[in-house]
């Protein structure tokens, strides 16, 4: 579903990806852990190309993801055709960003319709259902700041499903909730992850990991130090570096 | 030393209900009235004895038929000029944060020059285009032209007028949108291009109404600049109403009266677009506040509600309701 090939990103001096190669099967849930700075986020974000990449190519649903290749060459693909791709890929932000002059509803309900893909009443509809699922029909008309941090992480999951995409990719969900809140937006995760959503998820929710997630990848400078089944990297790590990490997140 | 959680202190005090609050005074705040309440007065007084107002002349052309239609060609002026250059200041905001250098450049110079240029300089010009121009074409750039019409015909005093109000405001709008959209934090625009929302409507549905907060007061302050703006309009002999208590005074001599109509008028006009933009701020704040301020008319219905001895009209509930 997802493949990553030699992935690198420079900001300015600094490289931040350094060759990343991964895999991931439709279906799967994909929790990556690292420490602060690692550049899980700019991994993310070259997924659904809000980073564009130095190198390497990212293939999502066997589409390359911000070119066209012909032959041996890439062209850039033009603004349209890169928010028609991002438009099959869910982003949840670290801070929701929820649109704050729309409401719950209608926050949820804006991409379908911008992308033509539904007409207002189905969009609305379909929104309706969709904060059933997270919990939140009652508050359908209320503006984001009328609602607490799970409340509005849990509308901008919503609003990601809204385009039914192929992939969810979750910056860190969880991080800017208080610790109270934190559960019921995992919840909301773990439901997505057994209804068969593919998902890459940022956290440095272990427990979460340990019990949602088919592969953890341990990102550290920007290289994949170690990869596999919770079991295996969580209990069992391979490396020094991920030792270190994991002993520190764990207490 | 192990910490434990102690009840809170007793105040020392007996049970509240047997308190007495007693208000702070504040005896400058009487002064500094009755120095206000004083010159007032004065003024006031001047206004309604010194014969030099003529009060008499002032009525019989407030609403005279020549002003009131003068009146409407500065409201004219001042509402076609203000969304015109409204329009040009949505269109040249996001080019001077394009990312291409010329549509940068080509906004810059343009704020730049009609800056730099008094109204006055510009109207001018505008009005004598046709000693510039004697005729001009549409077609092809530097090729061929399709239709050509005589400048003075196409570029009529009011014409010239109105395009000089609008380019103006353009360069002053164009600065105020700008700090509209560079106050709308940059993760809207990333959450909105990462649903795949089109560039347009990304700016028109997502990042315009939240700049619209921070646009309003400098607009609402440029709207009422440009109302007394019009009233330089008046060197293209156009017939707004400073142009019109002109022509009134030159024939009659009396200056102070017809200036006061004048005067009279703009502050009228100027309360009017103030409730304008208190409604206009309103309708852009859902969202931004956890609950609207009530209107004025809201808070009258509350004080009268409750002088009726009914209860819980103190404000408009969450969502539910007009601004009525
Ligand atoms: N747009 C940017 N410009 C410059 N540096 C950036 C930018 N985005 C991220 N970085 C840098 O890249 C590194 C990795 O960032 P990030 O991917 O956000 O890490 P993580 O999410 O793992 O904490 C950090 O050192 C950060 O300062
Ligand atoms: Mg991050």
């Amino acid at each position: 579903m997802v493949r990553l090939r030699g992935v690198h990103k420079t900001f300015g001096t600094h490289e931040v990806l350094r060759g990343i190669d991964l895999d991931l099967p439709a279906g799967s849930v994909t929790v990556i852990l690292g420490p602060s700075g690692s550049g899980k986020s700019t991994l993310l974000r070259t997924i659904n190309h809000l980073e564009k990449v130095d190198r390497g190519t990212v293939v999502v649903d066997g589409q390359l993801i911000g070119y066209r290749q012909v032959g041996d060459r890439l062209y850039e693909l033009g603004e349209r055709l890169i928010l028609r791709q991002r438009a099959d890929i869910g982003f949840v932000f670290q801070n929701f960003n929820l649109f704050p002059h729309l409401t719950a509803l209608e926050n949820v309900a804006e991409a379908p319709v911008a992308t033509r893909r539904l007409t207002r009443a189905q969009a609305r509809e379909r929104a309706l259902a969709l904060l059933d699922r997270v919990g939140l029909a009652d508050r359908a008309g209320a503006y984001p700041r009328q609602l607490s941090g799970g409340q509005q992480q849990r509308v901008a999951i919503a609003r990601a499903l809204a385009l039914e995409p192929k992939l969810i990719l979750f910056d860190e969900p969880t991080s800017a909730l208080d610790p109270e809140l934190v559960g019921e937006v995992l919840d909301v995760l773990r439901d997505l992850a057994r209804a068969g959503t593919t998902m890459v998820v940022v956290t440095h929710e272990i427990g979460f990991a340990r019990e949602a997630a088919d592969t953890v990848v341990f990102l550290d400078a920007g290289r994949v130090v170690e990869q596999g089944p919770p079991g295996a990297v969580l209990d069992h790590p391979a490396h020094e570096r991920t030792r270190a990490f994991l002993s520190k997140v764990l207490t | 030393m192990s910490v434990v959680s102690t009840p809170a202190p007793p105040t020392g005090a007996t049970d509240p209900p047997t308190l007495t609050v007693v208000p702070a005074r504040h005896p400058w705040r009487w002064v500094g009235s009755a120095v206000a309440l004083v010159l007032a007065a004065q003024f006031t007084h001047g206004l309604v004895t010194n014969p030099g107002w003529d009060w008499p002349t002032f009525a019989g052309y407030f609403v005279e038929r020549s002003i009131v239609e003068a009146l409407l060609v500065t409201l004219h002026l001042t509402l076609a000029g203000a969304a015109l250059g409204f329009l040009g200041g949505v269109v040249l905001a996001p080019m001077r944060l394009s990312r291409s250098p010329v549509l940068r450049g080509f906004s810059w110079t343009y704020i730049w020059v009609f800056r730099s240029v008094p109204l006055i300089v510009q109207l001018l010009f505008w009005a004598n285009l046709g000693y510039l121009y004697d005729t001009l074409q549409f077609g092809v750039p530097f090729g061929p032209g399709f239709v050509e019409v005589r400048t003075i015909d196409l570029v009529s005093p009011f014409g010239a007028a109105l395009l000089g109000l609008t380019l103006h405001q353009a360069a002053y709008s164009a600065e105020i949108v700008r700090a509209g959209i560079i106050s709308v934090d940059q993760g809207q625009v990333e959450a909105a291009a990462a649903l795949g929302i089109p560039r347009l409507r990304q700016f028109r549905r997502i990042v315009l109404p939240q700049a619209m907060r921070a646009i309003l007061p400098s607009a609402a302050n440029e709207l009422i600049n440009l109302l007394k703006s019009t009233s330089v309009v008046y060197v293209l002999a156009i017939g707004e109403i400073f142009y019109q208590v002109q022509v009134v005074y030159g024939r009659n001599g009396r200056v102070v009266p017809l200036l006061m109509v004048a005067t009279v008028w703009y502050v009228v006009l100027t309360a009017l677009l103030s409730v304008l933009q208190f409604y206009v701020e309103r309708h852009f704040a859902r969202g931004a506040l956890r609950t609207l301020p009530p209107t004025p008319l809201q808070r009258l219905r509350a004080v009268v509600g409750q002088r009726l001895g009914r209860t819980g009209v103190a404000g408009p509930s969450r969502g539910g309701g007009g601004p009525w």
